[in-house]
């Protein structure tokens, strides 16, 4: 188990290296360069030079990736070229933000989207079934953009309900907070329930068909403890999947819905650093994004082993 | 009647309903096993016999198929009109199906352990101490060595054979009256097939029940049975003791299964083979419903509907042949 685990953290690291290199020269790339967007247009070529220097800009790109690299490698992730202001604490502090909107997005999705799909499976072809699978169809197909905004005229103009603007942290304020998290986290999760409660329908309805399900009805056990105790179980885990895909998603931050209802999230961040060409804000932003993405994807791998005993990590 | 019925079923048809399609899977059956009786259902695959032994469990796949008439009276109840809750009870507890895959029919999830003790917690309302208790002796009684160890196992650590064991405990851990084995030994090896039919033979005499055999092996029945029913296209075509039909059979068919057994004392090139095909469950043909690949049909097997002959007092048959006192007289004088 633990070697498994050391084993899976130390292949996640050519994957880190592959981003952070294709990441680095992706930013080189795009067009436009920080010197402009800090000096204005009016700036001379000698100034331009100058401040070249001072951010180390002028340097061939294989030093200042690695100069970026070693920094990253002890922590220090470098300093905002716009803001000077270091990035680290910057991401941490916003993906506070973000990662309580995934976990709070992903209760939503999970209490609407499971129980609904375990019915919807249960009466499949039936008139529930169908009226479910519409509804589902629905949260994976309206954009994200479209409900936020929706939402906010809605309850706006006609019940004169405003959100607050500002943002407290869950442990100053836990209600307050909640509040304002509650439409941006109803938004995301409804889009993320509808597509688990179609793989939850459709796998609840693979497990029911096997052989095993047959065995525990003819055991004689109530249909409750056959679906919850024997069906559910198995069909976990092609769910868990799409649950950990989507987390993973979440936590790289939501640009859209952060912009909607200005909420300082980490997909707010990476954006304004795209724009403004603060390349080790992007790269520190992305790279971080990452580490989560692999995280998730590690524990999405332990679950499997906790609910599939056939898999061991041995 | 000297002996008691465990089971009796009466007229059963279990139809499926697939569009304007249906497809009359059990057409009419009618049987009856005796207290402390082991009897075989015997025929080809789409021939009702497994879907006969779903009907008496009230397993029948749905939505689709349902039981359209005929009564199936266990220990004196009626199955076919008593509610979903009572039937319950008595699915697992009273009657108990092992069946065929024992591959998959264990949840991969649960520990064996669980698997054996959930009828016991589920009917009797034991705790779960004396349910272990119960489940490791279970084990121990089919033949699982090292039972405490394999309690705690998943379905994966084990082989086929031992799998099938399992089955056996849970489905014999209430005590049942009748026990529906479903064609338990197909999937195994040879060897391992021998040793679950002689553990069926011991565990029906150690709990005193019946067994109710699903299967298209005649080893089986041979080795198993005292009575013999064979299935085809949903109905009985003969029903008799398991010495007659190996040494006396009268349908066509039935002559045509044991032919299609290889012999060790007959030196034969080709074993005999039935030709055609089951005819599908919704386009009988109107008469015989094995007359098309009958070589002695004539005329009237075509026309109408054949009804079961009795042959002697535990013989019957469904065939014209056996009315014509010519035929009788030839097979005699073989």
């Amino acid at each position: 188990m633990y070697i498994f685990i050391i084993r899976r953290i130390l292949s996640i690291i050519p994957v880190l290296f592959g981003i952070t290199v294709f990441i680095f020269l992706i930013m080189h790339v795009i067009p436009g360069d920080i010197t402009s967007i800090l000096l204005g247009t009016e700036a001379t070529p000698e100034l331009k030079e100058q401040l070249k220097e001072k951010l180390g800009l002028n340097l061939p790109l294989y030093q200042q990736y690695w100069n970026w690299l070693l920094g990253v490698l002890v922590g220090d992730f470098g300093e905002s070229l716009r803001t000077g202001a270091p990035i680290l604490p910057e991401i941490l502090n916003r993906f506070t933000l973000t990662f309580e909107l995934t976990i709070f997005a992903s209760i939503i999705a999970w209490v609407i989207a499971i129980p609904l799909g375990i019915i919807a499976g249960i009466h499949r072809n039936t008139k529930t079934d169908i009226g479910l699978r519409i509804v589902s169809l629905m949260g994976v197909s309206v954009p994200n953009f479209a409900l936020a905004t929706l939402l906010i005229l809605v309850l706006s103009l006609q019940f004169n309900y405003f959100t607050p603007v500002d943002y407290v942290g869950f442990f100053e304020n836990p209600l307050k907070n909640m509040e304002r998290l509650f439409l941006p986290a109803l938004v995301l999760g409804t889009a993320m329930a509808g597509s688990i409660m179609r793989m939850t329908r459709s796998s609840i309805l693979e497990v029911l068909r096997q052989d095993f399900v047959r065995t525990a009805r003819a055991k004689g056990i109530k249909e409750r403890a056959v679906i919850f105790r024997h069906a559910f179980r198995n069909a976990m885990i092609p769910i868990l999947t799409v649950i950990g895909m989507q987390i993973g998603f979440l936590l790289g931050g939501t640009v859209i819905v952060e912009q909607i209802f200005s909420l300082p999230g980490l997909g707010q961040y990476v954006l304004t650093g795209i724009t403004q060409r603060d390349i080790p804000v992007v790269q520190g932003s992305i790279l971080f994004i990452a580490v989560m993405f692999v995280t998730i994807n590690l524990i999405v791998d332990l679950l499997y082993g906790y609910l599939n005993p056939r898999i061991s990590y041995k | 009647m000297k002996t008691e019925n465990i089971l009796e079923v009466t007229d059963l048809k279990t139809y499926f309903f697939r569009g304007k399609k249906i497809f009359k899977a059990v057409d009419g059956v009618s049987f009856h096993i005796e207290k402390g009786e082991t009897l075989c259902i015997v025929g080809e695959s789409g021939s009702g016999k497994s879907i006969t032994s779903l009907s008496i469990m009230g397993l029948i796949p749905e939505p689709g198929g349902r039981i359209e008439s005929g009564s199936i009276t266990f220990d004196g109840k009626d199955l076919t009109s008593i509610t979903k809750k009572e039937m319950m009870s008595i699915r697992g507890n009273d009657v108990s199906m092992i069946f065929q895959e024992p591959m998959t029919s264990l949840n991969p999830v649960l520990t064996i352990g669980f698997q054996v003790m959930e009828p016991l917690i589920e009917h009797r309302k034991w705790k779960k101490k004396n349910a272990k208790e119960k489940a490791i002796e279970l084990l121990n009684m089919v033949g699982i060595a090292r039972a405490d160890e394999i309690f705690h196992s998943y379905p994966h650590q084990l082989s086929g054979g031992m799998r099938q064991r399992v089955m056996i405990a849970i489905a014999i851990s209430c005590d049942p009256k009748l026990l529906i084995a479903d064609e338990p030994t197909t999937a195994l090896d040879v060897t391992i097939q021998a040793q679950i039919l002689d553990l069926l033979r011991t565990i029906k005499d150690d709990i005193d029940s019946s067994i109710l055999l699903i299967t298209h092996d005649l080893g089986v029945v041979a080795e198993m049975a005292s009575r013999v029913i064979v299935m085809y296209g949903g109905q009985i075509v003969e029903e008799a003791t398991v010495e007659e039909i190996f040494d006396f059979p009268k349908h066509p068919y039935t002559k045509g299964l044991l032919g299609s057994v290889p012999k060790l004392e007959e030196e034969r090139d080709r074993l005999i083979q039935i030709k055609g095909i089951v005819p599908s469950a919704d386009k009988y043909p109107k008469g015989c419903r094995f007359a098309p690949r009958c070589k002695f049909a004539r005329s009237e097997c075509f026309d109408n509907e054949i009804m079961l002959r009795k042959v002697n007092s535990k013989h019957f048959v469904r065939c014209v042949l056996y009315d014509d006192p010519l035929v009788k007289i030839k097979e005699e004088k073989k």
